[in-house]
């Protein structure tokens, strides 16, 4: 018999398991996460070996990849990104629906890398809020896959009204991303 | 590598006549034929090596600054190829800073187009006579000419590295 | 009613605009079909394109600004996130550069192993090109095999400088070190396996009447315009311009292999493809020629000014400390020129522009980039075609973004 994935802790009888809410959907979303491509430049070719029968990123739910922000639900920024792509990512960002999370992949998203010049973002965590970074330049595959992981952690185990609670509105807007009202 | 190439003196004889004699050619080290004119013969030298001498292939074209020459602080530098006889010659125009305007090359090669641009964007260069010189990798929005020498690299207003540790 | 007639590869459109009016579509910077990011603002007239508005740089990261900034051994990374598909050419190129300017002859083993590196690295990127065009025509599975090819290749450069992408491999007057047997075995085998799974992948698309369909007459241009616009490389040979660095000045002993350079037709994305899979073929070859005929010697140069000595003899000899210490801060006499020099990368002649003033960093370091000067001709290519013919040009003219941006 195959194991897929650890059940969470539950009443279970003949034909019915019940458990609490929040945890079924956080297994859920953590097991189907749909991810949004944004790849840009050398970490998007290692992207696409990590999508490769090698080592198959869609073993983890990531199955369908999609090029649309209003279908998908991690925003995988894997590359450098210009001051003249800022606004194009925080439109992306944007347009994406809650609950949504933010893979950084590679030293260039996460802090600018290598290029500290006039024309280069230091960082995107300077107009959209980050969950998890992924060092290196490139990453290897294997690295991209474990920063897939931990947000499938923090998927898994996310609470149901985060993203209505204060503290999460705040940090919205100490981005100047406007939430509706 | 550093033997010249055997029509280096015919080009040289075609140089004089296309640009009156004001030209002046030197042949480096490295087998390149070096030729400096000036705005006015520009097009038609190049217009006589591409129509007469077979450099129909423009291989670069790149902005310099030199901030210590005064009276010439830029220059544009033309490579050009004939893939027939495999000669390459470099072209070189010195511009000074008040007047940095150089006639288009765009009419001859079509691909002088977006390098014309990018010197324009890097040096602030303008090719008079070119359809759409507007930044090309810069934002448009950028009030500066980036490569200049003047300016630094990095951005100045980050706030997150500190450039002690960096060396500056 | 409108008057159907037929554009230049064979299509039917019709004349009459449909509501009189034309459509701004945006194929914007984020779209699965532009590898890479950079925008084209197409108006369409149904599905016929009139014009296309194009904006680059959207990942402009100065490349040439910070080569001024940096010693020369710093550069090499630099130059892998160039063209980042086939980064070793790249390195080998700016290595080729400096030794042009410095005045270094390698020896003959140096050359045998950069010329084994830089058509792997070819390969690699061919094979992304051409699968890639497979996928925009709907071809995913020859996507899934060709990336198994290129791992084996990524486990190649691995054994060689340690990294898979962004090789900065080899170094100013030779190699690192020498190529371990572990090496040749995987690329023994790789090469053994190699044409087989090549192959399959060819027997997928290449006289698949779908396929041929789709590309053939799309994106077409003529050998004039290709010559007038300064294209280069596999874009150019497809055009019918037998125009190849290596067999015009030849760099690294290129002059002693055998090999084909393949042109085709009529410019467009089927003769690219078919240039692409037979210039695949030919690296094969070349490499299998220059591993039967590798000279024995040493693999590097000896010029201590430029190449770091032995970790032993810098604890032991002084003048190799110095040497040491003086290469890795940068402070290497270089002496003062102005050369120009150009290898032929995967996109066709990149060329290295130096002027040293005999400083630690380089004065001026201009890159010419094939992609970027080539992709100015695409609103030309792509006039009077339909949108999906445009896509499929797009991706058969193998834009890297790092390199048209740089």
């Amino acid at each position: 018999m195959v194991k897929i994935g650890e059940a969470p802790e539950g009443i279970e009888g003949q034909g019915f398991f019940a458990t609490s809410l929040d945890k079924a959907i956080g297994l859920a979303r953590a097991n189907s996460l749909w991810p949004l491509p944004f790849a840009t430049s050398c970490c998007g070719i290692e992207f696409m070996a990590t999508m490769g029968a090698n080592y198959d990123l869609a073993r983890f739910g990531s199955e369908r990849l999609a090029f649309t922000p209003r279908q998908t639900d991690l925003l995988m920024v894997m590359g450098t990104i210009a001051k003249k792509m800022g606004p194009v990512l925080k439109q992306v960002y944007d347009q994406m629906a809650e609950p949504k999370w933010v893979l950084s992949v590679g030293a260039c998203a996460c802090s600018g890398g290598i290029f500290d010049t006039y024309s280069v973002l230091q960082g995107i965590d300077r107009i959209i809020p980050v969950d998890v970074y992924v060092p290196g330049c490139p990453p290897r595959p294997e690295q991209i896959i474990e920063g897939l992981m931990k947000i499938q952690e923090l998927a898994k185990n996310e609470s149901l009204r985060r993203r209505n609670s204060d503290e999460y509105k705040k940090m919205l807007e100490s981005y100047n991303i406007e939430t509706a009202e | 590598m550093t033997t010249a190439h055997p029509n280096t003196q015919s080009i040289v004889d075609a140089v004089a006549i296309a640009t009156e004699n004001l030209a002046s050619t030197n042949l480096d080290d490295y087998g390149m034929l070096n030729i400096l004119t000036s705005t006015n013969h520009l097009i038609g030298l190049v217009q006589n090596l591409k129509d007469n001498h077979g450099f129909i292939y423009l291989t670069d074209l790149c902005g310099s600054h030199y901030p210590e020459r005064i009276g010439a602080e830029f220059e544009v530098v033309y490579h050009l190829h004939n893939l027939v006889e495999n000669h390459r010659v470099r072209i070189r125009v010195h511009l000074p800073e008040n007047n940095l305007s150089i006639p288009t090359l765009v009419n001859l090669y079509s691909g002088a187009n977006w390098m014309e641009r990018e010197t324009f964007d890097f040096y602030g260069i303008q090719f008079e006579g070119h359809p759409n010189l507007k930044r090309i990798l810069n934002m448009d929005e950028m009030d500066y000419h980036p490569l200049r020498k003047q300016y630094a690299l990095e951005d100045e207003t980050r706030d997150d590295k500190n450039n002690t540790f960096f060396g500056r | 009613m409108s008057e159907i007639t037929f554009n230049k590869q064979g299509q039917m459109v019709s004349r009459d605009t449909i509501d009189g009016d034309i459509a701004t579509l945006n194929l914007g910077p984020t779209h699965p079909a532009t590898h890479g990011i950079f925008q084209n603002v197409l108006k369409v007239d149904g599905e016929r394109i009139i014009e296309a508005e194009q904006t680059v740089g959207y990942i402009h990261r100065a490349f040439e600004k910070l080569a001024e900034r940096r010693p020369y051994n710093q550069i090499t990374p630099i130059t892998d996130r160039l063209n980042y598909c086939s980064s070793p050419i790249n390195n080998i190129g700016w290595h080729l550069t400096v030794e042009k300017l410095a005045g270094i002859e390698v020896p003959k083993k140096v050359d045998y192993m950069r010329v084994i590196i830089m058509e792997l690295a070819r390969i690699a990127d061919h094979l992304v090109c051409n699968s890639v065009i497979g996928v925009d025509t709907g071809a995913l599975t020859g996507f899934t095999y060709v990336f198994q090819e290129r791992e084996k290749i990524y486990e190649l450069f691995e054994e060689v400088c340690g990294a898979r992408l962004t090789t900065n491999i080899s170094r100013v007057g030779g190699f690192e070190r020498d190529f371990s047997p572990v090496f040749r075995a995987k690329l023994d085998k790789f090469l053994q396996d190699f044409t087989r799974n090549f192959d399959e992948f060819d027997k997928l698309l290449t006289r698949n009447r779908i396929f041929m369909d789709r590309v053939i007459g799309a994106g077409p241009i003529s050998a004039e315009r290709a010559l007038a616009y300064s294209f280069a490389g596999p874009n150019l040979r497809a055009a019918g311009v037998d125009y190849d660095v290596r067999v015009m000045n030849p760099y690294c002993s290129y002059e002693d292999f055998d090999f084909i350079v393949p042109i085709g037709k009529d410019g467009d994305t089927y003769d690219r493809y078919m240039v692409r899979q037979e210039e695949i073929r030919q690296s094969v070859s070349i490499i299998k020629q220059a591993l039967a005929k590798m000279p024995s010697g040493k693999h590097h140069a000896d010029v201590p000014d430029f190449y770091l000595p032995p970790k032993e003899e810098v604890y032991r000899s002084m003048e190799s400390l110095i040497y040491h210490f003086k290469i890795v801060m940068g402070e290497t006499a270089i002496p003062k020129g102005e050369v120009y020099f150009s290898v032929e990368g995967g996109n066709g002649e990149l060329g290295y522009y130096l002027v040293s003033d005999g400083g630690r960093t380089p004065y001026r370091l201009h890159f010419r980039r094939p992609c970027f000067i080539y992709y100015q001709a695409y609103p030309e290519m792509i006039k009077d075609s339909v949108l999906s013919d445009a896509i499929l040009t797009m991706s058969s003219m193998n834009v890297i973004a790092g390199e048209l941006d740089a």
